[in-house]
């Protein structure tokens, strides 16, 4: 559904996206992780249309980015919920969305229909008429989805569609991209926000400029080694001890009766350990996997670029 | 260029005019007071002391002279428009999901340039008309006819006004991108009356003639040729390139 190969853009000596190459499939839901000024809302930006790349290919639903007769076909395809949700305020809820769907040619039915659609979704149906610019932070950011998907695009670009909302409103947010991802919609969703990447997306990006990986949240979180295992006993002795460290374990911690070991794949490695312990007559009361999670593995390769 | 998106645009913007009391104002009184006070000036100046009214002949100098305010009202009405149009849709952030709709750089432009042409130019030539009805009431008994309309005055306002608020919307496209504020823009838009209040000046002080014919071809000539070029700055200053990445 989008396709980047060695996707690049420069503003005079600055690298803002530097050789990226990605691929999202129809109905998924792609996350793009980076710090700020990573270049993300750069490469939603491109393939979006709005500004031209410096470099390399991109494709949109079938179209090429960068060809000037796609443009139009591209940008009708999309939706686009941008980092500043720039409403018209002194317009209505129903006025902000109307004008949009007949800038997509929605028809009056259909502009009708997907007003409430999306309102009542989203639950400002109630507000429908009043000014946009009296709306909350949350209230807004909704009317900014609901904008973006007044023509039922395919392909929806968010750009960290959940900055600076409260918690309440962002879980509407996350829940109705989750509804949005059942009608089996594309979204590629900007953010830095590894809790909310890793609740929705089914792949990741993470990017620093360059890419530095791609891939599920769980492939991503097993790129970083250090992981821990962590095995609470009822009671600790040598025989047990001895038995653990005859296997092929990293570091093991000993802290009255609980032991921290450090393992590369803890699916694996954890009944080989729990085997011994029980074989050596330990009894164990809990067994924990701790660190590497997807915030280790987006801090390390962060770092890595820099 | 499909018209159609071009004019769902302005119509939004005509539609946010009736919010904003200022561009109401802008729009509806500058150019009544224009058309109001100067024939009451002109009223009162030809009774002070005693005397019966401007006589004839130079009434035939002042009313074309004074139609000409209307020229520079053009230069100037569109600009607090224009900036709102522009500018406050860069300041609401409201042009990048705009620009990400399917329609073109020059549709966008176009509707803007229509939201920031049309007001003014029929708030300028309602004033132009009510200015010449009221003339036309009070100078009868001196004149001995309706001096408007009449085609040696009429034209010019058809041709320059027009032109004149067709300049002064370009200029604030290209002012637009260089500033961030609407209160800087309508500081910067408003110097647009300056050439057209110097024209004002200069026919005052009997340099031109600006109710001869020849004057009036030079100053339509000068104003098309601004015009076509500012329309191809402006063009290039409104791609959605330059707005999103040099805007600020």
């Amino acid at each position: 559904m989008i396709e980047t190969k060695n996707l690049t853009r420069k503003f005079g000596d600055v690298t803002a996206v530097d050789d990226v190459t990605f691929r999202v499939e129809e109905g998924e839901v792609f996350g793009f992780l980076g710090p700020n000024g990573a270049g993300k809302t750069t490469t939603v930006r491109m393939l979006s249309c709005l500004i031209s790349k410096t470099s390399g290919e991109a494709n949109v639903g079938g179209y090429d980015v960068g060809k000037e007769a796609d443009a139009l076909k591209i940008r009708k395809l999309i939706g686009l919920v941008p980092d500043n949700v720039g409403l018209y305020e002194s317009l209505s809820a129903y006025d902000n969305l109307d004008f949009y769907g007949k800038l997509y040619d929605c028809t009056a039915t259909q502009r009708k229909k997907n007003i409430q659609r999306f309102l009542t979704m989203l639950g400002l149906w109630e507000k429908k008429d009043v000014a946009a610019g009296t709306f909350s932070k949350g209230m807004k950011q909704k009317l900014a989805i609901a904008r973006s998907l007044i023509h039922d695009p395919e392909i929806l670009f968010m750009d960290e569609p959940t900055a600076n909302l409260d918690p309440e409103s962002s879980k509407t947010v996350r829940d109705f991209i989750l509804e949005l991802k059942k009608e089996k919609k594309t979204i590629f969703l900007n953010t830095h926000n590894l809790d909310e990447a890793q609740r929705i997306c089914d792949r990741i990006a993470i990017l620093n400029t360059k890419l530095m990986a791609v891939g599920t949240p769980t492939e991503l979180e097993r790129l970083v080694s250090g992981r821990k295992t962590v095995i609470q006993l009822e009671q600790t002795n040598d025989v047990i001890l001895a038995a653990v460290r005859k296997l092929p374990i990293g570091n093991l911690v000993v802290v009255g009766n609980r032991l921290t070991i450090d393992v590369k794949d803890p699916e694996k490695e954890n009944a080989a350990i729990v085997d011994a312990i029980v074989r050596a007559g330990g009894h164990l009361q809990s067994v924990t996997i701790v660190g590497s999670t997807l915030e280790d593995a987006y801090l390390k390769l962060v770092r890595e670029a820099q | 260029m499909r018209l159609s998106k071009s004019w769902i645009i302005a119509s939004k913007d005509f539609k946010t005019y009736r919010k904003k009391r200022n561009i109401i104002y802008s729009l509806v009184v500058t150019p009544l007071i224009v058309a109001i006070l100067i024939p009451t000036v002109i009223n009162f100046a030809g009774h002070k002391n005693g005397a019966n009214g401007i006589p004839a002949s130079e009434l035939m100098v002042l009313l074309p002279a004074f139609l000409f305010f209307f020229v520079i009202l053009a230069a100037y009405i569109p600009t607090p428009i224009a900036s709102y149009t522009i500018v406050g849709e860069k300041v609401e952030k409201s042009l990048e999901p705009l620009l990400a709709t399917p329609t073109t750089d020059g549709e966008i432009l176009l509707g803007k340039g229509i939201a920031a042409f049309l007001p003014p130019l029929i708030a300028v030539l309602g004033g132009a008309t009510v200015f010449m009805t009221y003339m036309d009431v009070t100078t009868h008994s001196t004149l001995g006819y309706y001096y408007f309309p009449n085609w040696d005055a009429v034209t010019p306002l058809l041709t320059l006004v027009p032109l004149a608020a067709l300049l002064s919307v370009q200029v604030n496209v290209i002012v637009s991108s260089r500033i961030s504020d609407v209160r800087s823009g309508q500081q910067i838009g408003v110097l647009t009356i300056l050439p057209f209040a110097g024209l004002y000046v200069a026919g005052e002080l009997d340099i031109i003639d600006l109710g001869s014919t020849s004057a009036y071809l030079i100053i339509l000539g000068a104003l098309l040729v601004v015009d076509v070029l500012l329309f191809f700055v402006s063009r290039t200053t409104f791609r959605r390139e330059e707005i999103l990445t040099k805007w600020r």
